[in-house]
């Protein structure tokens, strides 16, 4: 544990030239998250939560304010100095699950670490079966996407985004394209990996979803409007199992 | 990322996609195969042309008469005949470095005897011509110096000839008729074929010069006059010479040209050499014309492969791609394509030629520069082609990446 925030805005502005007219998608955001956190980003389309985790994700700049990212400076840096840091900074989930077709698991768990500089991650094929391990995939490494459940793609994913060690885990509507029970399963995930110390970003617009998180930072209209912790935590676990209950009981 | 990886990512992407693949190779594949197919028949043709001019005789120098000039106005070859066979023996007699040399007197014939008549051309010649042409008999001999000097009524026929007049039976002994005078057959030619040019060497009555000059052509001129050397080394040499002695058996001033034409068969070959040589690069050219259609096929291809593998490209650079490393993806991707279909293109031409040779009678020679040539070509089409639609892909937006439908 260090001291360190993982991520520190401060006073970020983006803005969007669209011809003319100037879209002012955030006015000021100043967040500081420590290790450990676990914290949903709520807020209708239109909010700027899009933009704010493209930004928190180094896939885009801010226009103002500055981001550090694990101590790091981001804001500046060119495409490749970019890349370099999504690479051993950020683990990314997405709503569409967004792996390889044709190519198997463990080979799209693999992805990140063949973009990997440091030289130090050479034996990906075993990096990759470990982190497939950690979201209990083992038994399903040589299986396609298309072989696979939803809830399984995502967490091939999830393993994905684990893979590198990254110091945030950045996922952008994970449930959105999953079922109730699937959505729980894969939360239940989340927190259990939390509880190994990893820093995740869930952004989100289901209410139920930020419940399981520790933390619920609210945007509108590209500012910060709420930012307080979560009172009444859920367990996704126990909560799995009532859901089983109920399914038995009808 | 390292370029190990690379290959493997791009085989994978080719593997994932067998269909679109081939028939995307498809184009190069012709391509290479017809430039190898087109090469191999071109370099076949110059290959039989020299064997043919081989054939013809070995080291032989072709004396003509004619090439006059009169009033400035050049009248051709043969426009104006002073040779003799004065000058044969002339030359015979004061040349160092020839060492066989025959006049050729030409009398077009119809010969009869055996099965009916056919018309041919009788060649007066002298013993040596067998020595020039290299030609040698199937059945009998060729006449002597003896038959020679006293002018006997002896004929070797032609391969042709014989078969035409006497089909099923050894002419060989039997008599001829050549313009109503009797001629006793003593041997056959081996066949020799057609010329580059296509007529049919076999056509042929070969007779002592003497009995065909004072039988058959009565004329003392004569077109044509064949000698050989004894190496290739000596032709240059025996040709000014040549030149030399028959300027002085002609009494020709300094100032006027030769009345006669020297010729080796190297002047031939090469003459032949440079009509095949442009027709093979002229087959090459519109076979290359199907390389280059072949490798607009593979940018189209990766250019449509660039769209749809957008989110791909998204997740490559979300997780790490620099976008060099998505360039070099593309790059390798089809620059493997397209070498892959170059090698095979390579074994369909090989297989092409050798089909096109067999059912034909042409004869193909596939030569490796050309296939080294159409490899390296097939690479750079990729290169070059995949260029573009990889440029395109490494500038993708990774947000726009990841959205794309």
């Amino acid at each position: 544990m260090n001291d360190t925030p993982v991520i520190r805005t401060q006073g970020i502005v983006k803005v969007y030239s669209l011809g003319a007219t100037e879209v002012h998608a955030l006015r000021g955001i100043d967040l500081t998250m420590v290790q450990g956190e676990f914290v949903a980003v709520m807020g209708a389309s239109g909010s700027g939560k899009s933009t704010l985790m493209n930004i928190l994700g180094c896939l885009d700049v801010p226009t103002e304010g500055t981001y550090d990212l694990d101590g790091e400076r981001v804001n500046g840096l060119d495409r490749n100095a970019l890349a370099n840091i999504r690479n051993r900074k950020i683990g990314f989930v997405f709503q569409g699950f967004n792996l390889l077709a044709r190519t198997s698991a463990v080979e799209n768990v693999e992805l990140p670490l063949l973009y990997d500089r440091s030289g130090k991650k050479t034996a990906t094929r075993k990096l990759a079966l470990e982190a497939l391990d950690r979201v209990g995939l083992a038994d399903r490494a040589h299986h396609m996407p298309n072989e696979l459940s939803g809830g399984q793609q995502q967490r091939v994913a999830i393993a994905r985004g684990l893979v590198t060690r990254p110091a945030l885990l950045l996922a952008d509507e994970p449930t959105g394209n999953l079922d109730t029970r699937t959505s729980i399963e894969i939360l239940a995930l989340f927190q259990e990996l939390n509880a190994q110390g990893i820093t995740i970003v869930l952004v989100t617009h289901e209410r139920d979803i930020s419940t399981y998180t520790k933390r619920i930072v609210e945007l509108r209209d590209g500012r910060v409007t709420r930012d307080m912790p979560v009172a009444e935590r859920g367990a996704a676990r126990e909560d799995l199992k009532s859901l089983a209950l109920d399914e038995e009981a009808v | 990322m390292r370029s190990w990886t690379l290959v493997k990512v791009a085989w994978q992407s080719i593997l994932k996609n067998t269909m679109r693949t081939l028939l995307t190779m498809l184009g190069i594949i012709i391509g290479v195969g017809a430039v190898i197919v087109m090469v191999a028949v071109g370099q076949g043709a110059q290959l039989r042309i020299r064997q043919q001019i081989e054939n013809l005789g070995t080291n032989m120098i072709v004396l003509t008469a004619g090439a006059s000039a009169q009033g400035g106005v050049s009248q051709g070859a043969q426009s104006f005949n002073r040779l003799t066979t004065d000058n044969v023996d002339t030359l015979r007699r004061e040349s160092t470095l020839l060492s066989a040399i025959s006049p050729v007197v030409v009398a077009p014939t119809q010969a009869i005897g055996g099965a009916g008549n056919w018309r041919t051309v009788v060649n007066g010649i002298s013993t040596d011509y067998a020595i020039i042409r290299d030609w040698t008999t199937t059945s009998g001999s060729f006449f002597d110096v003896a038959d020679q000097r006293s002018a006997r009524k002896v004929a070797v026929l032609g391969a042709t000839v014989a078969k035409n007049l006497f089909p099923d039976q050894d002419p060989v002994g039997e008599e001829i008729q050549l313009r109503d005078v009797p001629f006793k057959i003593i041997g056959v030619l081996a066949s020799k074929g057609q010329t580059a040019g296509g007529s049919d060497q076999d056509d042929v009555v070969l007779a002592p010069y003497t009995t065909v000059q004072s039988r058959l052509a009565g004329r003392k001129f004569i077109p044509q006059i064949l000698a050989s050397t004894a190496t290739p080394d000596d032709i240059a040499a025996a040709q000014e010479e040549i030149r030399a002695i028959m300027r002085e058996a002609h009494r020709l001033a300094s100032w006027e040209e030769d009345d006669f034409t020297v010729r080796n068969q190297t002047d031939l070959a090469e003459t032949a050499q440079g009509t095949t040589e442009v027709m093979t690069a002229l087959l090459a050219a519109i076979a290359s014309i199907s390389l280059l259609v072949g490798g607009i096929g593979i940018m189209n291809i990766m250019l449509v492969s660039v769209t749809e593998r957008t989110r791909e490209i998204g997740i490559r650079l979300a997780v790490g791609a620099h976008g060099s490393d998505v360039m070099t993806q593309f790059l390798v991707e089809s620059t493997v394509m397209s070498l892959l279909g170059g090698a095979i293109g390579i074994a369909v031409g090989f297989a092409g030629a050798r089909l096109l040779g067999h059912f034909t009678g042409w004869s193909t020679a596939v030569s490796p520069p050309i296939v080294l040539l159409a490899l390296a070509f097939s690479a750079s089409v990729g290169i070059f082609f995949g260029f573009y639609p990889a440029r395109k892909a490494a500038g993708l937006n990774p947000i726009e990446a990841l959205r794309y439908e």
